[in-house]
């Protein structure tokens, strides 16, 4: 079915609509040149008043990692926070494939103007131009960068730098060490930001969570955080606030995200007005682990590199019981080469992994509740030994045997897709600031350049872009008017902001009641799943809206938080991270519902080509959806698109 | 650009663990190649009273007339003694400061009963320590036997060879010697090898699969193997009566 | 199946803590450890009791914030994370024993949860290599021999969980600080600072209060990531060169 006339959109009984965003405040003349004119129209800040000048940096993953590193360098005076008892362990460290780069090593045609001109498509057109392209000039400094730093990348027998391509498209400009790029990466720009720490230009803050950020004379001048260890609520104030805390995959509870990553930093300042720009854009990876059971914490990513040699497939009869092995070949199914013939078993992710959903919807679903397709590798140990398979994908069949306690190379692998990142976030200009002056954000936590849809070994290259080469330009080009003046603790701002923080934990502590915080962020995540996962209808995201509000009232009636404040205390911690998601989450359904198109990661039953491929509406939905916090609902304001370089065309893989 | 070392006030390298350790690993070989040596001497028991006595008392006159008459042996005595004692002072320094950093809860470290030795006293740890001090006691009353006369069990006399003879026909004075000699065995199994890593040679990932274990290995079974025979012989075959 | 365990349960750096023993049933043998224990906290909650507290995050075997002691063994039976360890690798009825690290270094914050900022701390003394952002030449104009980037990298790959203090019988952190110091070491990046590297690594190591190698190889055998021991054998070595040199 397709949306012939236009209608008043039925999200609009949840919210309003403001006015529209104009001023991204990207420079305009030819693409390449844009960059290096706002660098050189920056203003710059004399070394010797940088210590003056401070800045608070949320996170120390790849995007806050690399900036504080940079900032400290430059001399201005860094605190940084993460909720781990290390830097080194925040979440990029867990990214397997590989950093996009356009160096050209292989000499196939790659270049800065393909990069940006890839995910401009991939991000089915819903990223802006100067933005991605700005992205694809410093992608190859970041390499340059993180070799210096001595990330041991995987080379040649000659020594230089391998490369393999990712992610669908033509060229090989991935760089990778084996299946741990993200880790090798965070680990050096984790000892880039110990060096400074060494060096007393950067104060690290462990295990310190923050719950609220502070707005003076309505800038953004310090946050509210909880020392985790001891429980006390601590002020820190400063020039300005970088939140650089990472995606909000978590309110769907099952993620390969890892456990502690929240929305808390993202979605607390979007309280204090900062916008949220399309949360309904999630991405979900077609070859993770299955479920195995009610007990499941986490799901476990396989790098989409299998999908290269394996063979998905279901069995043609519903509801088949039999072994894989048992199922003959003409009662086997193999899906994605029926129905996409040119691109077979390598079609993108979310084509791939919506296939995997009808199929299971269908009842041909195999392994626990019906929920998993077969990925074989069976033709491609005949073809190539079981030898070559091993070298090439040794460790991934390790993992999957570790985990399952199957054998996957005696029988099929079994994949289900899952949440994997979220290309939504806080709204940003060209500067990485958001609306609200003095507040930056980076990395997965902003509303970022990939669009509707990320493509794979995008999001490395990001945060690290932000850290080590944007952020350090354009928030120099603030401070430089800075320093302003002192926030004093007893500021009425500052005391607001401590009493809010005290006042819900204190709420939370008292409700005594008999669910457990993981129940409800189960139950969140399963309506989540359902109404706003890979594919969604009105009438489900209205249902949806309904369902979140009356958990979230159940929450703060009946939850069960044990312990006090003033110790470490888990449960506190993520009972505060849930009651975020459920408002998170609401706003996602709304989003859903307002973009009644299909565009990358966001799928709407309603809007499909007659063969069932998601079908855009670039006439009417070719914006960015930047919403505003408001008590009773929430405002949107769009930001329209516009493409001078790349031709918006539609996707098709077929 | 901003300065890259730390302001804390550290104790410096020069006497960290990893110095302490080569420290031992020296005077640990110091002490090997003087058993290398002795073992080799003691073989010569087996040429008869004339020959060994003869042989002990030409190493009086090592170097002589450039040293004078027992030079070099105190040469040798105070190079050993300095080296035993680095080497105990070492091993105890060491033994100390690991105990505090274990993180012992009272007495023990980890509550738990099953896998005690994996991962709490693995054979190395245990051996080296309570080994080295067996050896230590086994030295002194050795050297009190051997050089002055003082304790001579079996009965003292002008001839070391005599000496050695009516020691080692006495069970128990075979008994202390074996024990002396299988902690020196095990003592050397992981320390030769455990020096030479100390001194930054080894290259293999563990220590079974290191080509210097299988080394050490040997060299412990030939000198603990070499030495007993003297005593064996004596006690088991009465050799030398 | 159903198990028993039995927990170091301890509320805060100054409680003296003790072994707290546990039922937990219906335990599927597909369950990961750590869900084992969330399901025993759900259990525990709901009757009022304070849950458990431990470190996780990843919960895929990278991040390196997981880490107890499993009957005695760090990590547990497998050469693996906790996080990666699987219910199956235990019988039905068993017993099973959990505490935290155990090192003077790492002391304890709660129950499972131990202080383990001494490792960034030793990074800070020399873990790195000065490279400001901005100041690196083109990547491929220094060519790495493939088997010492490969080598360096399989040194790099150490998550920082401190499964090796736990292990070593000298609560010695010397295969953390030599895995970083062979990282830094092989590649021709990190010769600059080669010497001042190690030696301001093993001062901060021996400040921190860990207990010095006696090479007792413990450690290597509770890794999760396999470094191996000649690492440390490296950087007896490199510490030896640096002090010949003069440079402490
Ligand atoms: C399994 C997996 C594989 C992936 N593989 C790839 C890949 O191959 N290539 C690719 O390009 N991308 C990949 N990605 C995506 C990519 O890893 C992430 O998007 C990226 O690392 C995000 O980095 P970040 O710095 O923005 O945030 P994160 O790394 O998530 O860091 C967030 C930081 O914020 C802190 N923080 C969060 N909330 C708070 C708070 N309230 N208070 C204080 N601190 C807080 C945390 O402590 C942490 O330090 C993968 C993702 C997953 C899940
Ligand atoms: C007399 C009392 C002795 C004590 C208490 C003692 C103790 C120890 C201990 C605890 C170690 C292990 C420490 C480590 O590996 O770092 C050790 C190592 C060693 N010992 Fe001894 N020892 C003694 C005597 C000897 C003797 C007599 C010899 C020579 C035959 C010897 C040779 C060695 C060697 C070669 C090492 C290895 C050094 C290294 O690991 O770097 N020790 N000793
Ligand atoms: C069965 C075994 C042994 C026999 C028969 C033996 C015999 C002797 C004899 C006869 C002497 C006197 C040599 C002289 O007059 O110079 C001597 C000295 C000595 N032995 Fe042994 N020995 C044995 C084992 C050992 C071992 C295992 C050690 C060390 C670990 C050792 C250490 C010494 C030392 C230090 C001296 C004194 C050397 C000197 O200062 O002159 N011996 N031994
Ligand atoms: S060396 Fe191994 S055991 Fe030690 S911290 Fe690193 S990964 Fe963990
Ligand atoms: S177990 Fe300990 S003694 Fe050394 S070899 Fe490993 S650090
Ligand atoms: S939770 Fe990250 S390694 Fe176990």
């Amino acid at each position: 079915m397709t949306i012939t006339e236009p209608y008043k959109n039925p999200s609009e009984q949840f919210h309003a609509v403001g006015d529209d965003i104009h001023d991204a405040k990207a420079p305009t003349g030819p693409i390449e040149k844009r960059w290096d004119d706002r660098k050189f129209n920056a203003k710059l800040v004399n070394p010797a008043n940088r210590r003056k000048l401070s800045v608070l940096v949320v996170g120390t993953g790849l995007a806050g990692a690399s900036a504080a590193a940079t900032l400290g360098e430059a001399g201005y005076h860094v605190k940084s926070f993460c909720y781990q008892d290390s830097p080194r362990r925040a979440h990029s460290i867990a990214a397997q494939g590989g950093i996009n780069a356009a160096k050209n090593y292989r000499n196939d045609g790659d270049s800065i103007y393909r990069l940006f001109y890839d995910t401009v498509k991939g991000g089915d057109f819903r990223a802006r131009e100067s933005n991605v392209y700005r992205l694809a000039q410093v992608s190859v400094n970041i390499i340059d960068q993180c070799v210096a730093q001595g990330v041991p990348f995987a080379r040649e027998y000659g020594g230089l730098l391998d490369n393999r391509s990712f992610g669908g498209v033509q060229v090989s400009r991935t760089f990778y060490a084996r299946g741990q790029t993200g880790q090798q990466l965070l680990i050096g720009a984790y000892q880039a930001l110990e060096r400074q720490i060494a060096a007393g230009t950067v104060e690290m803050n462990t295990r310190h969570e923050m719950l609220e950020l502070i707005m003076v004379d309505d800038r953004a001048r310090g946050i509210i955080v909880r020392d985790m260890v001891t429980g006390e609520i601590e002020t820190h104030t400063a020039d300005a606030v970088v939140l650089a805390s990472g995606g909000y995959g978590n309110v769907f509870f099952l993620s390969t995200n890892a456990m502690g990553c929240n929305t808390t930093a993202t979605w607390r300042a979007h309280r204090k007005g900062a916008y949220f720009a399309n949360p309904c854009y999630t991405q979900i990876h077609p070859t993770c682990i299955p479920v195995s059971g009610d007990y499941q914490s986490k799901l476990t990513l396989m790098s989409e590199s299998l999908r290269n040699d394996g063979r998905i497939w279901v069995p043609k009869k519903m509801n088949d019981e039999r072994l894989a092995s048992e199922i003959p070949e003409d009662e086997r199914d193999y899906y994605l080469e029926r129905i996409y013939p040119a691109f077979g078993n390598l079609v993108p992710r979310d084509i791939a992994s919506r296939a995997a959903k009808y199929q299971c919807d269908a009842g041909k679903g195999v392994g626990p509740g019906g929920l998993g397709v077969y990925l074989d590798f069976a033709d491609a140990i005949d073809r190539l030994g079981r030898p070559a398979v091993e070298a090439k994908y040794g460790n991934l069949f390790d993992m999957y045997a570790q985990i399952t306690g199957e054998d996957p190379y005696s029988e099929p692998m079994r994949i289900y897709p899952a949440v994997h990142y979220t290309m939504g976030g806080l709204w940003v200009d060209y500067d990485l600031q958001s609306n609200l002056t003095g507040l930056f954000v980076t990395g997965e936590a902003n509303f970022s350049e990939h669009g509707a849809n990320r493509l794979g070994a995008s999001a490395l290259m990001q945060g690290l872009a932000d850290g080590y080469f944007v952020l350090p330009y354009t928030l120099a080009n603030y401070l430089a008017d800075g320093p302003y003046d002192k926030v004093d603790h007893d500021h009425p701002a500052v005391v607001e902001a401590k009493q809010a923080v005290e006042e819900r934990i204190t709420t939370l502590l008292a409700i005594n009641g008999t669910r457990t915080v993981d129940s409800y962020h189960k139950e969140l995540g399963q309506i989540m799943w359902d109404y706003c996962g890979m594919e969604r209808t009105e009438e489900g995201l209205t249902k949806a809206i309904g369902m979140i509000r009356d958990l979230k009232t159940d929450f703060w009636a009946n939850v069960k938080v044990t312990g006090v404040n003033e110790e470490l205390n888990q449960t506190l911690e993520r009972a505060g991270r849930v009651a975020d998601f459920f408002e998170l989450g609401e706003l996602m359904c709304i989003d859903a519902l307002n973009r009644r198109e299909s565009c990358g990661g966001h799928f709407r039953a309603e809007s499909q080509t007659e063969d069932g491929e998601a079908l855009r509406h670039d006439d009417e939905f070719a914006y960015v959806s930047a919403w505003e916090y408001g008590d009773k609902q929430p405002t949107l304001h769009k930001e329209p698109l516009e493409y001078e370089y790349v031709e918006m065309k539609s996707r098709s893989y077929k | 650009m901003v300065a890259t070392t730390q302001t804390v006030k550290r104790p410096s390298a020069k006497r960290s663990t990893v110095a302490l350790k080569y420290s031992m690993a020296v005077s640990g070989l110091i002490m090997l190649g003087y058993l290398l040596v002795h073992m080799y001497g003691n073989l010569k028991f087996f040429q008869g009273r004339d020959k060994f006595d003869h042989y002990l008392e030409g190493l009086d006159d090592i170097l002589y007339p450039y040293l004078p008459h027992e030079g070099a042996l105190w040469i040798i005595r105070v190079v050993l003694t300095a080296a035993l004692v680095v080497h105990v002072y070492a091993a105890v320094t060491l033994w100390r400061r690991n105990k505090a950093a274990a993180g012992f809860v009272g007495n023990t470290r980890y509550h738990t009963k099953q896998n005690k030795t994996g991962v709490q006293r693995s054979y190395a740890s245990f051996t080296m320590r309570w080994g080295g001090i067996i050896l230590l006691l086994f030295i002194i009353g050795h050297v009190a036997q051997m050089l002055p006369n003082w304790l001579s069990p079996g009965g003292a006399s002008d001839s070391k060879y005599d000496r050695v003879v009516n020691g080692f026909e006495i069970w128990w004075v075979v008994l202390l010697y074996t024990i002396g000699l299988v902690a020196v065995g095990f003592h050397l199994a992981h320390g030769f090898w455990s020096a030479l890593t100390t001194l930054g040679q080894n290259h293999s990932s563990t220590r079974k699969s290191s080509r210097i274990t299988a080394v050490s290995i040997g060299l412990a079974v030939i000198i603990a193997g070499g030495f007993l025979t003297v005593p064996f012989a004596i006690f088991f075959f009465g050799a030398g009566s | 199946m159903n198990i028993t365990v039995r927990v170091w349960r301890q509320k805060n750096a100054d409680d003296k803590g003790k072994m707290v023993t546990y039922g937990v049933e219906n335990v599927s043998e597909h369950m990961s450890f750590l869900e084992m224990l969330d399901v025993l906290n759900e259990q525990l909650t709901l009757s009022g009791d304070d849950p458990i507290a431990f470190d996780h995050d990843c919960r895929e075997g990278i991040c390196g914030a997981c880490g107890v002691v499993i009957n005695g063994q760090a990590h547990g039976p497998q050469t693996t994370t906790t996080c990666q360890l699987h219910m199956r690798s235990f019988e039905d009825g068993a017993v099973i024993d959990i505490e935290p690290w155990r090192a003077g270094a790492f002391p304890v914050v709660k129950d499972l949860v131990v202080d383990r900022g001494a490792f960034d701390r030793i990074i800070q003394a020399g873990g790195f290599i000065s490279a400001p952002t901005g100041s690196a030449p083109e990547a491929n104009n220094l060519p790495v021999p493939k088997e010492d980037a490969d080598h360096a990298f399989e040194s790099a790959t150490c998550i920082g969980c401190g499964a090796c203090v736990a292990a070593c019988p000298n609560g010695s952190g010397m295969l953390f600080t030599a895995a970083k110091i062979t990282h830094l070491g092989l590649l021709p990046q990190g010769q600059p600072e080669r010497d001042s590297r190690v030696i301001g690594m093993i001062e901060q190591h021996d400040h921190e209060g860990f207990g010095g190698c006696t090479n007792i190889g413990e450690c290597t055998s509770s890794c999760p990531k396999g470094i191996p021991l000649d690492t440390i054998s490296r950087l007896n070595r490199d510490l030896l060169g640096a002090l010949a040199k003069g440079k402490a």
